[in-house]
C-alpha cells in the first residue's frame, strides 16, 4: 500500500503540496478492498473519489471515498485525531435518515483517513450556481430548505444534538427527484491545522459566533440561511464582507421573492442567534407557509407586484380621506397640514428666511413680505419694480433682496422701509450673502458685487463671462460664485480679484457650500463637485441623471442634494461616495434644509417632502397645488416654504 | 556612550521611549526648528519569524514654493504581500508600483504643469481609485494565486487622501491622540462591528489574519477612499499589520510623542514591535507636517 503514495495520476498544477496530497490514481486499490475508479472532487483535506467495492463480485457496487489527510507533524496529536474521526464516523454510521448518506466503512491508512460513503448520484448546489443563469424559482428554493430543515431537525434531534457546522450550496447535493443529500459531514475538520499567516476569504455561511468557536443547532439555521439567500439572489456571500446580509433582504435582489419568504430568510440571518428561530422545525413550518400562500395564487408564478386588486383598495382608502372633501390643499398624510398659509398675488418662489419671529419671503408680484413666523399675519411689504425670484437675507436690523428689477434693495427690518439700493445692469436672481459686514451677490449683468452692508456701497465688483445666478459662499478670505458660462471663480475677498477659477460642462447654477477645506456644488453637467477650496483642484465627482441646479447643504460630513432626475442624494463630503437616494417622483431645484434627523425640500411636482436623513425614508409628504422652486427654511419645529400656487406655508416639522 | 546606545538602539527595550504621556504633552523638539512642510521617516524589517519581507512601501514628495506659499504634495503607499512560493513579494510590489505610477501621472504631472483651465485634471479621489483598480489588475495578471493590501495615502495641502484595500492602516497622530483613518477588511474588524468580538480581542482572534478584501483576487474591487485634514504638527502613519498588530495604539501614541525625531520614532516603532514577538514583517512610513 505504501507504493500508492508514490503514484500520482496527475501533477495537481502550483500547489505548495508535496506528495502528502498526492491524488491516488485510477486502479488504486485501498484494503484490497475499494478500487478507485475516478476522481469526483478536491477539498481542502483531499480528494473524494468514486470507487468500486470489490468484495461484491457479482454486481459494481460503487461507493465514494472521502480521503482526510492528517498533517498533524505530532504523534499524539495524529493518534488522539484519529480517535476522534472514528468516534465521529462511529455516531454518523448510527444515523438513518433519507438526506444523509450512509455510512459504510471507514479506515486510517498511513496519514490518510478515508470514510466509505454511499454513492450520491446527483450534483451539488453550487455546481447548479455555476452552471445556470436564471434565477431559481423561490417555490423550488423554499422546497429545497424544507427537505433542508428536515434533515437539520433531524441531527439536531439526536442525543447529544449534532451540529452540522457547515451548511453551503457545495454541501448540498441534489438527486434525481429533486432530493436533497447533505454532504461532508465536518469530520474532517478534526484534521485540520491552524493556518497561519494572512490568508483571503471568508466561509460566507457561517454564523458570527461560530468564530468564538461556539457551535450550535442557532449556527445551522444562520448558514441555511446564507445558503436559500445565495440560492435566491445568486449574491455570493464569500464574495461580500462578512455578515451583510442585513443589508440586502432577498426581495432587494430579486423581486420575484416575496415579502413572507424575505422575512423567513432574513429571520434566520439574525446576527443575535436568540433573534433567529428557536429551531429547525420551527422554520421549517415557516417556509412551509410560504409555499401555501403561493400555491393560492392563480398562476403559481412568484408576482413581484401587488395584485390590481390591492392597488384599488388603497386608492379608494385615499379618496376616501376627508381632506379631499375640503376646499384645504390635499395632503396624502393626513398627519401632515399646514399652521398656516399665506396668499401671495403671484407665485412664491424666493425661499422664506425667518429671524426674530419674523418671516422674510419675496414673491413674483414684486413685493418682499413680512410676515408673522407664529401666526403666518402679515406685517409689512415692500414693493419693489419687478418680480423677485431671489432669497432675502437678514442682517442686523435689516433684509436685503434682490428684485428682477435689476436693484438689491436693504428694507428695515421693522418698518419695511428702504435704507439703501444698489442697482445692476441685469435681473438679480442671486441672493446676497453678508460676511464681514460686506454684502456678495450676482447679477444677470455677468458681475459678482461686493457692498458694504451698512451704506450700501460698492467695494468692487468681478467681471465673470456670464449671468451670476448662483448665491456666493465665503470661505476663508475668499468668495466662491457660479456662473451660467460654465464657471465656478474663487475670488479674494478683499480685493475681488480671481485667484483659480473651475470649469464645469454646464453652468453652474447651484449655490456652492463651503466645508472642511472643500467647496461643494452642482452643474448643469449633471454632476456634483468638491473642490480643494485653496487650490480649486477636484477632489472628487458624482454624477446624477440630470442638472443639478440645487445647491448642497452639508450637515456633519453628509451632502444633502437634489438634481432634476428627481431624486435627492446623501453623498460622503470626503468621497462623493453615495450614502442613499431618494426618490422623490419629480424634479428637484429646491435646496434642501437639514434639522435634527430629518431633511425638507420641495419638487417641481408640487409636494414638500420630508426624508429620515439616516435612513432616507420618507417621512412625510404635502401636497400645494403648484411646483416648489421655493427652499425651506426649518426653524422652531416648523417648516416654511413658498409654492408656485401663490401661497407661504408653516408647516410642522 | 551615546554613539553605542545609538547602535543598538534596535535591541533595547522599548520601555524607555514608552513613558506614560502627561496630558497636553508636547514633541520634545521645537516644531519651528522642523523644515517646513512633509518630513518623513520610513522604515521595513523583516520581524522576527519570517524568513521572508513581503511588504513593500513607496514615499515620494515634492515642495513647490511660489507666491501661493508653500504646497507640499506626498505620495506614501505601504502593502502588505502575501502567498506562497515568493508571490507576495510580488504581489506587494507590484501593486505599489502600479499604484504610485497611475497617481504620477494623474496627480503629480498635472500638478507641475500648473492650472490648465480647458484640460481639467482628473478628480483626486478617482484618480486614487482608478490607481487601486490598476494595481488590482496587474496583480491578479501577474501574480494570480497571491495578494497584497494597498494603502496609498496622498498629502496635498493640508489634506491627506487615502484609498484603501486590506488591513493595513493609515493614521492621524494630533495633539497627542492616534486617529486611525482606515477601515480593516478583515472578518474580525467585522465581528466587531457586530458586537461579536471585543476590540481587544482583535489582537490574538484566531481569525485575525482573515481579509475579506484585498488586491489581486478578481477583476473587480471595491476601494474604500477617505479625506482628513492634516494639521500642522501632526503626523501621518501609513503601517502594515506586523506594526499595529505587535504595537498597541497606547504605546504607539507614545512613542511618537517623545521620540527627538520622525526618523527616531519610526524606530522606536519597529522595535516596539520586535519587542513583542515580531511575528509579522513591519513596515512604518511617518511623515510629519510643518508649517507651509
Amino acid at each position: 500500500m505504501e507504493t500508492l503514495h508514490l503514484q500520482m495520476a496527475n501533477e495537481p498544477e502550483d500547489t505548495s503540496t508535496g506528495l502528502d496530497e498526492a491524488i491516488l490514481p485510477q486502479g488504486a486499490i485501498l484494503q484490497g478492498r475499494y478500487e478507485v475508479i475516478q476522481v469526483l472532487g478536491l477539498g481542502g483535506m483531499g480528494a473524494v473519489y468514486q470507487a468500486r467495492d470489490l468484495r461484491f463480485t457479482g454486481v459494481a457496487r460503487l461507493c465514494a471515498l472521502k480521503e482526510m489527510t492528517n498533517t498533524t507533524p505530532d504523534p499524539q496529536m495524529r493518534r488522539m485525531a484519529i480517535e476522534i474521526f472514528e468516534r465521529e464516523a462511529n455516531i454518523l454510521a448510527s444515523l438513518n435518515h433519507p438526506a444523509i448518506p450512509k455510512i459504510y466503512d471507514y479506515f486510517t491508512e498511513g496519514i490518510r483517513s478515508y470514510l466509505v460513503l454511499e454513492c450520491i448520484d446527483g450534483e451539488n448546489l453550487e455546481n447548479l450556481l455555476s452552471k445556470t443563469e436564471e434565477m431559481f424559482s423561490p417555490n423550488v428554493v423554499v422546497d429545497w430548505g424544507i427537505q433542508i430543515c428536515d434533515v437539520l431537525s433531524y441531527l439536531h434531534s439526536q442525543d447529544p444534538p449534532i451540529v452540522f457546522r457547515d451548511m453551503k450550496p457545495s454541501n448540498v447535493m441534489l438527486r434525481s427527484g429533486n432530493q436533497i443529500v447533505l454532504i461532508d459531514f465536518g469530520i474532517a475538520r478534526v484534521f485540520e491545522a491552524e493556518q497561519k499567516g494572512t490568508m483571503i476569504g471568508t466561509e460566507g455561511y457561517s454564523p458570527p459566533e461560530q468564530y468564538r468557536g461556539t457551535s450550535n443547532p442557532k449556527g445551522d439555521i444562520y448558514a441555511l440561511g446564507a445558503t436559500l439567500h445565495h440560492l435566491l439572489t445568486r449574491r455570493d456571500p464569500r464574495l461580500e464582507p462578512p455578515f451583510t446580509f442585513q443589508e440586502e433582504p432577498p426581495r432587494l435582489l430579486n423581486p420575484a421573492v416575496s415579502e413572507q419568504l424575505n422575512a423567513v430568510v432574513m429571520k434566520s440571518l439574525q446576527y443575535d442567534p436568540e433573534k433567529r428561530f428557536a429551531s429547525a422545525e420551527e422554520m421549517k413550518a415557516a417556509l412551509a407557509q410560504c409555499l401555501r400562500k403561493k400555491s393560492k395564487e392563480p398562476t403559481g408564478i412568484a408576482v413581484d407586484s401587488p395584485s390590481p386588486m390591492v392597488t384599488r383598495h388603497i386608492e379608494l382608502e385615499a379618496a376616501d380621506l376627508p381632506a379631499d372633501t375640503t376646499a384645504g390643499p390635499v395632503s396624502r398624510d393626513a398627519g401632515v397640514l399646514p399652521v398656516w398659509e399665506f396668499k401671495c398675488e403671484d407665485e412664491v418662489r424666493s425661499s422664506p428666511v425667518v429671524a426674530g419671529g419674523t418671516v422674510y419671503v419675496g414673491a413674483y408680484d414684486n413685493n418682499l413680505y413680512a410676515l408673522d413666523a407664529q401666526s403666518g399675519n402679515f406685517r409689512w411689504k415692500y414693493p419693489t419694480e419687478g418680480g423677485i425670484a431671489s432669497t432675502p437675507s437678514v442682517w442686523k436690523d435689516r433684509v436685503l433682496i434682490g428684485s428682477e428689477d435689476q436693484v438689491l434693495y436693504a428694507i428695515s427690518c421693522a418698518m419695511g422701509r428702504i435704507l439703501w439700493t444698489c442697482p445692476t445692469q441685469g435681473r438679480i436672481r442671486s441672493s446676497a450673502r453678508v460676511e464681514f459686514e460686506h454684502a456678495f451677490f450676482g447679477s444677470d449683468d455677468y458681475r459678482l458685487y461686493a457692498v458694504n452692508a451698512q451704506t450700501g456701497r460698492m467695494v468692487w465688483r468681478f467681471e465673470a463671462t456670464g449671468p451670476i445666478r448662483s448665491t456666493p459662499a465665503v470661505g476663508n478670505e475668499i468668495v466662491y460664485i457660479g456662473s451660467e458660462d460654465h464657471h465656478l471663480y474663487a475670488v479674494d475677498l478683499q480685493t475681488g480679484n480671481q485667484k483659480w477659477k473651475f470649469r464645469a460642462n454646464r453652468a453652474i447654477t447651484s449655490s456652492p457650500a463651503v466645508s472642511d477645506g472643500l467647496v461643494i456644488f452642482g452643474s448643469s453637467d449633471w454632476n456634483v463637485y468638491a473642490l480643494d477650496e485653496r487650490s480649486g483642484w477636484t477632489i472628487w465627482r458624482t454624477r446624477t441623471n440630470q442638472a443639478v441646479i440645487s445647491s448642497p447643504r452639508v450637515v456633519e460630513g453628509i451632502v444633502y442634494v437634489g438634481s432634476a432626475d428627481g431624486y435627492l442624494y446623501a453623498l460622503d463630503a470626503g468621497s462623493g461616495r453615495q450614502l442613499w437616494k431618494f426618490d422623490a417622483g419629480s424634479q428637484i431645484v429646491s435646496n434642501p434644509a437639514v434639522s435634527a434627523d430629518a431633511a425638507y425640500f420641495g419638487t417641481i411636482g408640487g409636494d414638500v417632502i420630508s426624508v429620515y436623513i439616516k435612513s432616507g425614508k420618507e417621512r412625510w409628504r404635502f401636497k400645494t397645488g403648484g411646483l416648489v422652486a421655493s427652499s425651506p427654511f426649518v426653524y422652531e419645529g416648523m417648516v416654511y416654504i413658498g409654492s408656485a400656487d401663490h401661497k407661504v406655508y408653516a408647516l410642522p416639522a | 556612550m551615546n554613539f553605542l546606545q545609538k547602535v543598538f538602539s534596535r535591541e533595547r527595550p522599548a520601555v524607555e521611549d514608552t513613558r506614560p504621556t502627561a496630558p497636553g504633552a508636547t514633541y520634545p523638539f521645537n516644531l519651528n526648528s522642523l523644515p517646513r512642510g512633509l518630513t518623513v521617516a520610513r522604515m521595513s524589517d523583516i520581524g522576527r519569524q519570517r524568513e521572508r519581507n513581503e511588504d513593500c512601501f513607496v514615499a515620494l514628495d515634492i515642495t513647490l514654493h511660489n507666491d501661493d506659499g508653500l504646497t507640499p504634495l506626498g505620495l506614501y503607499i505601504v502593502a502588505d504581500g502575501m502567498g506562497g512560493h515568493q508571490k507576495g513579494e510580488i504581489a506587494s510590489s507590484v501593486a505599489a508600483q502600479v499604484s504610485a505610477r497611475h497617481v504620477i501621472q494623474d496627480v503629480f504631472l498635472p500638478f507641475l504643469s500648473g492650472h490648465d483651465q480647458e484640460n481639467p485634471h482628473r478628480p483626486i479621489n478617482e484618480a486614487l481609485i482608478q490607481a487601486v483598480q490598476s494595481a488590482n489588475l496587474a496583480v491578479y495578471q501577474q501574480a494570480p494565486e497571491a495578494g497584497t493590501t494597498l494603502t496609498v495615502a496622498l498629502v496635498f495641502g493640508h489634506k491627506v487622501y487615502v484609498a484603501h484595500v486590506g488591513d493595513s492602516r493609515a493614521y492621524i497622530f494630533n495633539q497627542a491622540t492616534l486617529h486611525q483613518i482606515t477601515h480593516d477588511h478583515s472578518l474580525v474588524a467585522r465581528l466587531v462591528e457586530l458586537g461579536q468580538a471585543t476590540p481587544e480581542e482583535v489582537l490574538t482572534h484566531t481569525h485575525r489574519n482573515v481579509l475579506y478584501r484585498a488586491i489581486g483576487q478578481g477583476n473587480s474591487l471595491e476601494v474604500d477612499t477617505y479625506l482628513k485634514s492634516f494639521p500642522v504638527g501632526s503626523y501621518l502613519l501609513l503601517c502594515s499589520d506586523g506594526l499595529w498588530g505587535m504595537v498597541s495604539d497606547t504605546e504607539i501614541a507614545q512613542i511618537l510623542t517623545h521620540a527627538p525625531t520622525p526618523q527616531k520614532a519610526v524606530e522606536q516603532l519597529v522595535a516596539a514591535a520586535n519587542q513583542n514577538g515580531g511575528e509579522d514583517n513591519i513596515t512604518a512610513v511617518l511623515v510629519f507636517i510643518g508649517e507651509s
